[in-house]
């Protein structure tokens, strides 16, 4: 037993050391998760208030692409206002539907306090939290598309996997066809995502625009997600190879809408015992 | 050094880390990881067992900005426990002296570029492979490693030109 201690004490070094850096890789596993605690990340109350001090300052630099994007958005939304609208004022248009249903999607929209787009796996601090009703695992779009979805919460800030992250995948469909597949980031260029499993049977063109599926509970169907630039198929392949433009621009995100589903949780479970 | 300074400069460095150079990438590869300045700087007395703890604090710190929590932790402290090796490999002609800091006014321009040169490349290469998360995109990965180790190199040596003097305490 002598002999151990004294071994230890000798190598103490490297045994500090390798038991130093083991914690280190838990601690990387550990944040590999899809959904973590609060405390070491950057919507740690301490973290987020300085973040947020410096995002204070640097926000005046970008305020007008801010105003433009946002004021951008307004028009297409009020344009869309007034076509449901004239839809609405049709008798056969107003059918029974439930409030929960017709209001599944809630908005809520939160200032982005910090981002990274040159990571390869980059994250999204926002300055809303848990008191304002954003949980683990809820979508977040831009004004101009998909941004990501939320991985913790503390009370007052929230941090997003961006779609910017080499694990982050979006179920998402190709204009009005049924072609299903998933968008994934692919670790370089910020502007450019491969969308995936696109069977070689479809109709893909460049400048196709891609949208979010059904196929998912995060995500309202039909939220831009970007346009096809780049289509290939090699001969003995299964799948296209598509690469696209995203719709977001990263660089300069300033405004986001955190989208809550009411009916998540009923289609989780429904579909978790059809499973089991 | 005393504890007060100490704790002072972690605190500046961190918060220059997190606020200032955060945001700063040069195109789109060149990072700058300043907080390493600080663990370079720590007197050649400090043991190895100091060395890694302290590389363990600030790289937790700079994780919880960076949302990648233990990367930096990892990639520090594995420098720091090499650092009393490398220290010793180029150790000038006659070892060191008791005043002697790893300054750049200190110990000259040559002997700092290898030590500091030596201990960001080594931790940048683990930094960013293992954020990474593996070899995919194997050359990118490296033109980052190359890009952000020139970089953090220049910060340091400006700092050490400007607000390091060569007296005895830090």
């Amino acid at each position: 037993m002598n002999i151990l201690f004294q071994f230890l004490y000798t190598y103490r070094a490297l045994v500090l050391f390798v038991v130093l850096e083991l914690v280190c890789v838990w601690l990387i596993v550990q944040n590999n998760r899809y959904q973590s605690a609060a405390f070491f990340n950057s919507a740690n109350t301490v973290a987020a208030s300085v973040t947020q001090t410096s995002n204070e300052v640097s926000n005046y630099l970008y305020l007008k692409e801010a105003n433009e994007s946002l004021s951008e958005e307004n028009a297409r939304l009020q344009q869309e206002l007034r076509q449901l609208q004239q839809q609405l004022s049709l008798p056969s248009m107003r059918a029974a539907v439930p409030a929960e249903v017709e209001q599944q999607y809630t908005f809520q929209a939160a200032q982005v306090i910090n981002n990274s787009i040159h990571n390869s796996k980059n994250y999204i601090t926002i300055n809303k939290g848990m008191v304002d009703g954003i949980r683990p695992g809820m979508g977040v779009i831009g004004p101009n598309g998909v941004v990501g979805r939320i991985r913790s919460a503390s009370d007052h800030f929230a941090v997003a996997i961006s779609l910017l992250h080499t694990n982050m995948l979006v179920s998402a469909v190709v204009g009005d066809t049924d072609a299903f597949g998933s968008v994934k980031w692919n670790g370089r260029d910020p502007q450019i995502a491969n969308l995936d499993y696109i069977a070689r049977h479809q109709k893909v063109a460049e400048g196709d625009t891609i949208f979010t599926s059904t196929y998912n509970s995060i995500f309202p169907a039909g939220i831009p997600i970007g346009v096809v630039t780049e289509v290939s198929l090699s001969d003995n392949a299964t799948y296209y190879d598509i690469k696209l433009d995203l719709a977001t621009d990263f660089s300069s995100l300033s405004y986001v809408y955190v989208i809550r589903n009411r009916l998540k949780q009923e289609r989780d479970s429904l579909e978790s015992i059809s499973i089991n | 050094m005393p504890l007060v300074a100490q704790v002072f400069y972690f605190i500046i460095y961190l918060i220059l880390q997190v606020v200032l150079v955060q945001k700063v990438v040069l195109f789109d590869v060149a990072f700058c990881f300043l907080y390493l300045g600080f663990l370079l700087m720590l007197p050649f007395e400090a043991g190895a067992i100091r060395l890694m703890l302290m590389g363990l604090l600030m790289g937790l710190c700079v994780d919880i900005f960076y949302n990648s929590l233990g990367i930096h932790a990892a990639a520090s402290v594995f420098i720091m426990y090499l650092r009393p090796h490398a220290v010793s490999i180029i150790a000038p002609r006659g070892g060191y002296e008791t005043w002697m800091t790893p300054k750049l006014k200190v110990m000259g321009f040559e002997w700092f570029s290898i030590y500091s040169l030596l201990l960001i490349f080594l931790h940048h290469l683990l930094l960013f492979f293992i954020e990474a998360g593996g070899f995919g995109n194997f050359f990118y990965t490296l033109l980052k490693v190359l890009a952000s180790t020139a970089f953090t190199f220049m910060v340091i040596v400006i700092i050490q030109y400007l607000f390091y003097s060569a007296r005895r305490s830090i």
